[in-house]
């Protein structure tokens, strides 16, 4: 007797093709299909294309990078200093620290001017946010926030809120009254909600909207009334640590930096990232678009500020000196865009020339790291906080 | 939000970034570094900073001591 082996196989038109072909009978997912081996075995060919492994991803990335980089170094025919060359040396600068502001219980993290040029609101780690009056040195408005390190404070541009926020991963904004008795914590609004601690707010142009960076590695747009999310921004693989607002001549972009070591700048109303920008060693702590609205300032935590063209899509100059090894934690320009002013977590303020990359002064005088630096919307004085718990205004 | 991506998903983000990227319209750095210092040199002359401020008229300058005659 001998054994019979009966493979029975089915004869006609595949699924897929449409040929009249000898089929192969399988199940995909519980459901027959009849598919000509033909066919089988390109469904199983691609099947290994959609299951991109991270390497084959890694590698895509890695020759994209190179070839933006190739784009990039095109145009990149001068310096920024070369050109600059024929420029006049900037005189001595004589600053001095003018006032000093005494009265936060623990490190100052963050503050901002009004556009009143006269007000300041500092917020600290004891989780206080004070509304200063520069001229003189009188606090005007005190308020305790339900949690400690509020990294985050602004000033709303009609000078009538502050928002703030922290490790409550919440942004609040609280109208400032003109009755000293009245209790602000009470008018307190929550606006926005991340997943992470708020790292930095801004609002846009008017009281209406506010623009927030978190640990969560999202940026986030809300509207003010509501609490409700206009639009967020996912683009960091990091916490993101600062952001800055386009100069309103320029349009509806701004710029965030991270801690995955990009700064990148968004188109508002799409959530569109436009541009990124991958230079640094390290976190960047602090984003400052230069007053032109056609480059940006970052500081990092690898000791160096550099600046980005946005038009030529690339790194134009780095503000670093071998005796510097701390990290810079803030940055801002002066009103014409000559001068840069860098805060360290060597407790100093670097004063760098934008335009020729050298360094124009050094302020001493915080007896811990400076946290965070901002000029005065008229362009007279720069105001620094530092973790030595007090604020300096310079001019 | 960026912590609850895996690292594909991170990747996979990136990834289209950088192909979006590729492909933005750039200007060479001799154009545009010579126009940034334009800027510069003409708002330079309005900058307290650079150009500073005469003591009377600055309001963070200390003010002179009282005289009482």
């Amino acid at each position: 007797m001998c054994d019979q082996t009966f493979l029975a196989i089915t004869f006609g038109p595949c699924d897929n093709c449409s040929q009249n072909k000898p089929l192969m009978n399988i199940y995909l997912k519980n459901e027959p299909i009849n598919y000509c081996s033909l066919c089988v075995e390109l469904m199983a060919c691609q099947g290994l294309a959609k299951g991109e492994t991270i390497h084959t991803l890694k590698a895509e990335s890695e020759t994209l990078k190179g070839k933006l980089e190739e784009e990039r170094a095109k145009l990149h025919d001068v310096e920024l200093h070369q050109v600059a060359e024929k420029i006049e040396a900037l005189g001595q600068f004589v600053m001095k620290t003018r006032r000093t502001l005494k009265g936060h219980g623990n490190k100052v993290l963050c503050m901002d001017w009004c556009r009143d040029k006269r007000r300041i609101v500092s917020s600290s780690q004891d989780g206080k946010v004070i509304v200063w009056d520069a001229y003189t040195t009188n606090k005007e408005h005190a308020v305790t926030m339900p949690c400690t390190w509020v990294m985050a404070c602004a000033y709303a541009p009609s000078g009538c809120a502050v928002a703030c926020g922290g490790l409550d991963n919440k942004c609040s904004v609280y109208p400032l009254s003109l009755d000293k008795n009245e209790n602000l914590a009470a008018k307190k609004k929550s606006v926005a909600m991340h997943t992470n601690y708020l790292s930095s707010c801004s609002f846009t142009n008017s009281d209406m909207q506010i623009l927030t960076s978190s640990g969560d590695g999202t940026c986030a747009l809300w509207d003010v009334e509501s609490g409700q999310l206009l639009q967020s921004f996912h683009g960091h693989s990091a916490d993101v640590l600062s952001l800055n607002l386009a100069p309103s001549e320029t349009g509806n972009t701004f710029v965030s930096g991270g801690c995955d070591k990009k700064a990148n700048v968004w188109d508002m109303r799409s959530g569109q990232n436009v541009q990124s920008f991958e230079t640094h060693e390290s976190d960047i702590n602090s984003v400052k678009y230069y007053p032109s609205g056609d480059a940006f300032a970052t500081g990092s935590d690898d000791a160096t500020c550099r600046l980005y063209d946005l038009r030529a899509d690339r790194e134009v100059a780095i503000y670093s000196k071998e005796s510097i090894i701390f990290g810079a934690s803030s940055v801002d320009f002066s009103l014409s865009g000559r001068l840069l002013f860098a805060g360290y977590n060597d407790y100093t303020i670097n004063v760098w020339d934008v335009l020729k990359g050298t360094r124009v002064a050094i302020l001493f005088g915080h007896e811990n790291r400076v946290s965070t630096v901002r000029v005065s919307p008229d362009g007279t004085a720069f105001c620094s906080g530092s973790w030595d718990n007090t604020l300096r205004i310079w001019a | 939000m960026a912590r609850d991506m895996s690292d594909k998903e991170i990747l996979k983000m990136e990834l289209e970034q950088l192909k979006l990227e590729v492909n933005t319209p750039r200007i060479a750095v001799s154009t545009t570094a010579p126009e940034i210092i334009a800027f510069v040199e003409g708002k330079s002359a309005e900058d307290p900073l650079i150009r500073g401020v005469p003591e009377d008229k600055n309001p963070f300058k200390e003010k002179g001591g009282c005289i009482i005659t």
